[in-house]
């Protein structure tokens, strides 16, 4: 296959590059223009063979910088490198070196997977022979080999996302961007979709993967960057972000509206609160937790549950952002 | 050639999925039909011509013509669907030309524009039409000139508006005085001084002179070059236009 990029394989560390990526939007409202900032000042470091997590609620800034990446818009300043090639003077061979899956999906309904594989790879140069043949291979690795030649209307949606994914990586692309790959599939197919990513990665490609699963984030990525309104405000492995926070987390669920009484009763420490809970990052939760009981009790908040637990990705995200990644 | 490679595999896939569907021959010849049958007997008493086929003369070419601006100005309703399915976008990840995604999609219009108008001519034949087949080649090259500029325009507005709720009136807005304008229905040499002094600036009222002289066997007329050049002219800047739009980033 000589249409597919495996072979240029110059070694490069760094699979992506960027410093300092900026991205403005103007929109209007009723009379007056706004400039939203999506992306301030994004700096990443990826590296060859990594499943990287871009992690960070709706509205971070994620799919923008991915489609900054993924040469679908222009960056208003910075620089970025992908798979050796300059996304700002060169956004041609980074088309080529790079695969993008849209979180809409991008399948026809009319079109069978076959067809939309056929003419993906021929897109990206590939002879009808060798499309045909590397539609096959491809379809086979997905497991769609069964549907391959029915509309893709009568896929179901996990089939759908696997078809997105194949048409993604038709050309071998040493880097392959997957835009929330797993949102809106049931547990079963996101395990599936998990497996699939795995797998990418054990053909050599460097995988980029959005999401707001923080679970998603913590078993699959080997790496990740925490992204909150506009700018990277972590990165790291997600042990390594773990450990920052040092001691545990309590969180101490209560009836309905008594969360604003237990936070002043819990005020002298460091609280966060969302729907009926309270989350406080305390150094050693046995200590802790007899204390916080004394506090609400002095207070009379009556109490729904307690629970004491190791960090996790959220909490990270929220002693970086003062905010639940859950709520956001 | 990267661009004609790149056109005619849009091309095929457009063609190949219009194929699958033949319902749009029967609705994009049945309307074109119920005018010949229904309203061009009306014709030859309302123009003061001699006979059906004097009529048919007039009356024809201004139903092709008006066949490849509707046809092409609708054109973007079905791009709006692809964007929203994300075929665009994926296209747009690939090295492919962004002038291919443009021209493979109006060329495939402009081919469906032809097949309708073959066989609108051969009905009309039935009717006592009479037409040089040089001419009518020529004729077909205008038509093929409009619907390649009114896909185009309709594509690149689409891309834009990115929404079938604005598409729909922006369209209905642009197309009904380009219609009144043109004379395709009636020819303009009835109309008032005034109105036809409008006309003169409606480009389509050109194509349709010229689409008219050639269907009168008038190949000499200046009408000819005129109208074949302007619509080379305005094809050619809106497939520029669209083109663009294809390439620019959306958001």
């Amino acid at each position: 296959m000589g249409w597919v990029n495996r072979a240029t394989a110059t070694y490069a560390a760094r699979m992506i590059e960027t410093r300092g990526l900026r991205k403005s939007f103007k929109s209007r409202q009723g009379r007056e223009k706004k400039t939203i900032e999506a992306v301030r000042g994004v700096d990443l470091d990826v590296a060859e063979g990594e499943i990287f997590g871009f992690l960070g609620p709706n509205g971070a800034g994620k799919t923008t910088t991915l489609r900054m990446l993924a040469t679908l818009i222009e960056p208003d300043g910075g620089t970025a490198t992908i798979a050796g090639a300059d996304l700002r003077s060169d956004p041609g061979e980074v088309r080529r070196r790079i695969g993008y899956v849209a979180q809409g999906g991008s399948t026809w309904d009319e079109s069978t997977a076959r067809e939309e594989l056929v003419l993906q790879a021929r897109l990206y140069g590939a002879s009808k022979s060798s499309a045909l043949a590397r539609a096959a291979e491809v379809l086979d690795a997905f497991q769609l080999a069964e549907y391959a030649d029915r509309k893709c209307k009568t896929y179901s949606g996990g089939q759908r996302r696997r078809v997105d994914i194949a048409l993604g990586i038709i050309h071998a692309p040493r880097v392959v961007f997957l835009d929330e790959p797993t949102t809106g599939l049931d547990p079963q197919s996101r395990a599936h979709m998990w497996d699939e990513v795995r797998r990418l990665r054990a053909e050599g490609m460097t995988v980029f993967i959005t999401t707001h699963y923080l679970d998603e984030a913590d078993a699959l990525c080997d790496r990740i960057s925490i992204m909150d309104n506009g700018e990277i405000v972590a990165s790291g492995t997600p042990a390594e972000l773990k450990r920052e926070i040092s001691g545990d987390v309590v969180r101490v669920g209560l009836l309905p509206d008594h969360v604003a009484a237990a936070a002043q009763a819990l005020n002298s420490y460091k609280i966060e609160t969302y729907d009926d809970n309270v989350r406080l990052a305390v150094e050693d939760g046995a200590v802790a937790i007899p204390q916080i009981l004394r506090a609400l009790d002095a207070a009379d908040v009556p109490l729904g549950t307690i629970e004491l637990h190791r960090p996790t990705l959220d909490d990270v995200f929220l002693t970086k952002t003062g905010r639940s990644l859950r709520e956001s | 050639m990267k661009l004609l490679r790149d056109t005619s595999l849009i091309f095929q896939r457009q063609a190949q999925l219009l194929l699958r569907n033949p319902v749009w021959i029967l609705v994009g010849v049945f309307q074109p039909v119920m005018y010949l049958l229904l309203f061009a007997p009306l014709l030859k008493p309302a123009l003061q011509v001699n006979s059906n086929a004097e009529a048919y003369e007039i009356f024809v070419p201004g139903l092709l013509v008006l066949l490849a601006i509707f046809g092409g100005l609708f054109q973007g309703f079905g791009l709006i669907a692809e964007l929203r399915a994300g075929v665009i976008e994926r296209s747009r990840v690939t090295p492919v030309s962004r002038l291919a995604l443009l021209l493979g999609r109006s060329l495939r219009d402009v081919v469906s524009l032809i097949a309708q108008a073959v066989i609108i001519t051969l009905l009309a034949l039935l009717f006592d039409l009479r037409v040089f087949i040089g001419d009518l080649l020529l004729a077909y090259l205008m038509l093929a000139l409009i619907s390649l500029m009114t896909s185009a325009l309709s594509y690149g507005i689409a891309l834009v508006v990115k929404s079938e709720d604005a598409l729909a009136p922006l369209m209905n807005t642009v197309a009904q005085p380009v219609l009144l304008l043109s004379g395709i229905l009636l020819p303009l040499t009835f109309a008032p001084g005034w109105l036809q002094g409008i006309a003169d600036w409606n480009p389509f009222s050109w194509a349709v002179d010229g689409t008219r002289a050639l269907f009168r066997g008038d190949l000499g007329s200046p009408e000819v070059w005129q109208g074949l050049l302007i619509m080379a002219l305005l094809a050619a800047a809106a497939v520029a236009w669209a083109a663009r739009e294809f390439a620019r980033s959306v958001r």
